[in-house]
């Protein structure tokens, strides 16, 4: 789901950064407002555990798409919501600048889709209700976990995708239509957010089982006693646990591990994009677009090429102005590989 | 090699290229970190049949590269998961937008596949410029340039701790699957039945590098968050080179530089 900055407009991208600077800047007075620096390494283990997870494909059945968990809600389960969004934004982060993956520009816009309702929506209209209304009080805890994840994962990556497609239509870059990109889009993370939330419940369960007073909400009588470093170890565990237990188990998958920090956008454009042949005959508004390219294209502009001689010499003098300037570009090459050569070999003999 | 090892080796490639000793990578993370967002941003207000233009910007990341002295070709291999996805973005808008804007011979090329060109251009110019940055800066002093930006020192801290935790993990990780799999020769992925033992180990190996890491990091001094030196702030060359790079982009954003050149020659 991370999204490119060639999908988003500057403006739409200025805005998603705007909504997700204000949600950042809330999640940052609250956990000041807590005082809790020791918290800090809890969320990075959190924060690379989600990291860990997103490195994991699995392949939706009959789709020919795969999926990475985004793991908004894991981590506001287990740091809750404010703590577990700053640590969203961590692994975004460093996503994007580490390893080029989703846009600089688009970074705002990925917080928003995969942070934003994870985090917040689907821990205060989801996550909460369910662990701690009296209508489920009957139930295990465990099921309440499973039944609050599997949902949390549900709604809020459906709200992920719909912004994805809401985002792309309004910066009015590619000419896909909302609709059926919207039909394209909302079912696919369907199924991939169903497999996310079984994997999320059976985390959470986990962790449950080993140590209650980590979820959010599933015990009300616990108390603060937690030490730090079984905080830290639970968390590494689980991380351990889904960054390798589950990957051994999808080795199958050819994306998997293999995707080394680097290839997971894969995943979603996979998702993003889903090729779906039905798209393909949607109209188009090409004489619109047509009449508004005679007025703004500057390189190969207009059909008239044939009996306009200004375009025509527009045109060309395109084509020389590339030839001449890629001609320089080799003849720059070869001069700096030459300077590189000639100050390695000066270090040398310095040596 | 197993599968978190060969990741773990991705990961520390990028790794040795951020550690380089270029003119590229001596400047700092900050002014490198505003060109980037800069170019990228100036790159993408291009319209989407402006392929000249765009083309133009190719400049930054051919400097770039000469300059730091870091392969194309590397990018290309860094990115070779991404690089077909940018082509997915406007796979659609050559089916879609079919009018012919010039026929070459006999064959007519669609507006459709000029703006897929241009997209295409934008996206690999966008991922370059990423790139370049991620490959001749270091990670502590991007995060020291965050904080100069003002992003909070928790964020920062975070970041670099959750960067520092990766690594640990996915040794961990292979280490463990190497163990396993060495004694399950043959076997793919871990059968179900050894998952609880496979996770008690987990556990118990995980709960001594988790101590000794938080430890490790208390005893260095570490309280609640990370000192970081001068050298997050910007020098004269520093400024040299943002402004430098400022002006250029300007420029290539609002003069029509190849056609200048080409009506030159003609």
């Amino acid at each position: 789901m991370h999204m490119a900055d060639v999908l988003l407009s500057p403006g739409v991208a200025a805005t998603m950064y705007a909504a997700s600077g204000t949600a950042a800047g809330v999640s940052i007075n609250r956990l000041r407002r807590e005082n809790e620096p020791e918290k800090l390494p809890v969320m990075a283990v959190s924060a690379a555990m989600v990291f860990a997870g997103q490195m994991i494909n699995y392949t939706i059945p009959g789709t020919g798409s795969s999926g990475h968990i985004c793991g908004g809600i894991l981590l506001s389960a287990l740091l809750g919501p404010y703590a577990g969004f700053l640590s969203m934004i961590a692994v975004l982060v460093v996503q994007c600048l580490f390893f080029a993956d989703g846009g600089l520009l688009a970074l705002g816009a990925n917080i928003w889709n995969m942070a934003f309702y994870g985090c917040f929506v689907g821990y205060f209209l989801i996550w909460r209700p369910i662990m701690k209304g009296k209508a489920l009080s009957s139930l295990p805890v465990s099921a309440r976990i499973t039944a609050a994840a599997v949902l949390g994962c549900i709604v809020s990556l459906q709200l992920g995708a719909l912004s994805v497609v809401i985002e792309t239509s309004l910066s009015g870059i590619t000419d896909l239509p909302f609709g059926p990109f919207v039909g394209v889009m909302l079912p696919i993370h369907l199924a991939i957010r169903l497999v996310e939330g079984l994997i999320t419940a059976a985390v959470l369960v986990f962790v449950y089982k080993a140590r209650p007073e980590l979820i959010k909400d599933a015990d009300e009588s616990a108390g603060n006693s937690m030490s730090l470093k079984a905080v830290l170890c639970i968390l590494a565990v689980v991380t351990l646990f889904v960054g390798g237990g589950l990957s051994l188990y999808a080795s199958g998958n050819p994306d998997g591990l293999e995707w080394a920090l680097f290839g997971n956008r894969e995943a979603g454009y996979a998702e993003n994009m889903a090729l779906d042949e039905e798209a393909f005959g949607v109209e188009s508004s090409a004489a619109e677009t047509a009449a508004q390219v005679q007025e703004t294209t500057s390189f190969l502009p207009d059909y008239a090429f044939k009996d306009n001689d200004s375009a025509l010499g527009t045109t060309v003098s395109g084509v020389v102005g590339s030839v001449v300037v890629a001609g320089c570009a080799l003849l720059l090459s070869c001069i700096f590989g030459f300077f590189r050569k000639r100050n390695a070999a000066g270090r040398a003999d310095v040596n | 090699m197993n599968r978190a090892e060969n990741a773990l080796y991705e990961l520390n490639e990028m790794d040795e290229l951020a550690n380089g000793n270029s003119p590229v990578h001596r400047f700092s993370a900050l002014a490198k970190l505003l060109v980037t967002v800069i170019y990228i941003a100036v790159t993408m207000s291009f319209d989407r049949y402006d392929l000249s233009g765009v083309l133009m910007m190719a400049v930054y990341p051919y400097v770039l590269f000469q300059l730091s002295g870091i392969p194309f070709r590397t990018c290309i291999y860094k990115m070779r998961y991404i690089i077909p996805l940018i082509a997915f973005v406007g796979i659609f808008n050559p089916l879609l937008d079919r009018t012919a804007f010039v026929t070459i011979g006999r064959v007519p090329l669609s507006y459709g596949w000029l703006s897929f060109a241009v997209l295409f251009a934008k996206g690999m110019l966008a991922i370059s410029a990423s790139f370049l940055l991620a490959a001749t800066t270091r990670i502590d002093a991007v995060c020291a340039a965050l904080r100069k930006l003002r992003m909070p020192a928790e964020i920062v801290t975070v970041i670099l701790l959750m960067y520092r935790y990766v690594s640990v993990l996915v040794e961990e990780v292979g280490v463990m699957s190497n163990a396993y799999h060495l004694r399950a020769p043959g076997q793919k992925g871990i059968h179900y039945s050894a998952w609880g033992s496979f996770l008690g180990q987990l556990l118990l190996r995980s709960m001594d590098r988790a101590q000794e890491l938080y430890a490790s990091m208390l005893l260095r001094g570490y309280h609640g968050e990370f000192l970081y030196t001068a050298e997050a702030g910007m020098a004269g060359r520093d400024w040299m080179y943002l402004l430098t790079w400022t002006a250029v982009i300007a420029l290539l954003r609002s003069v029509p530089v190849i056609q200048i050149i080409g009506n030159l020659f003609m």
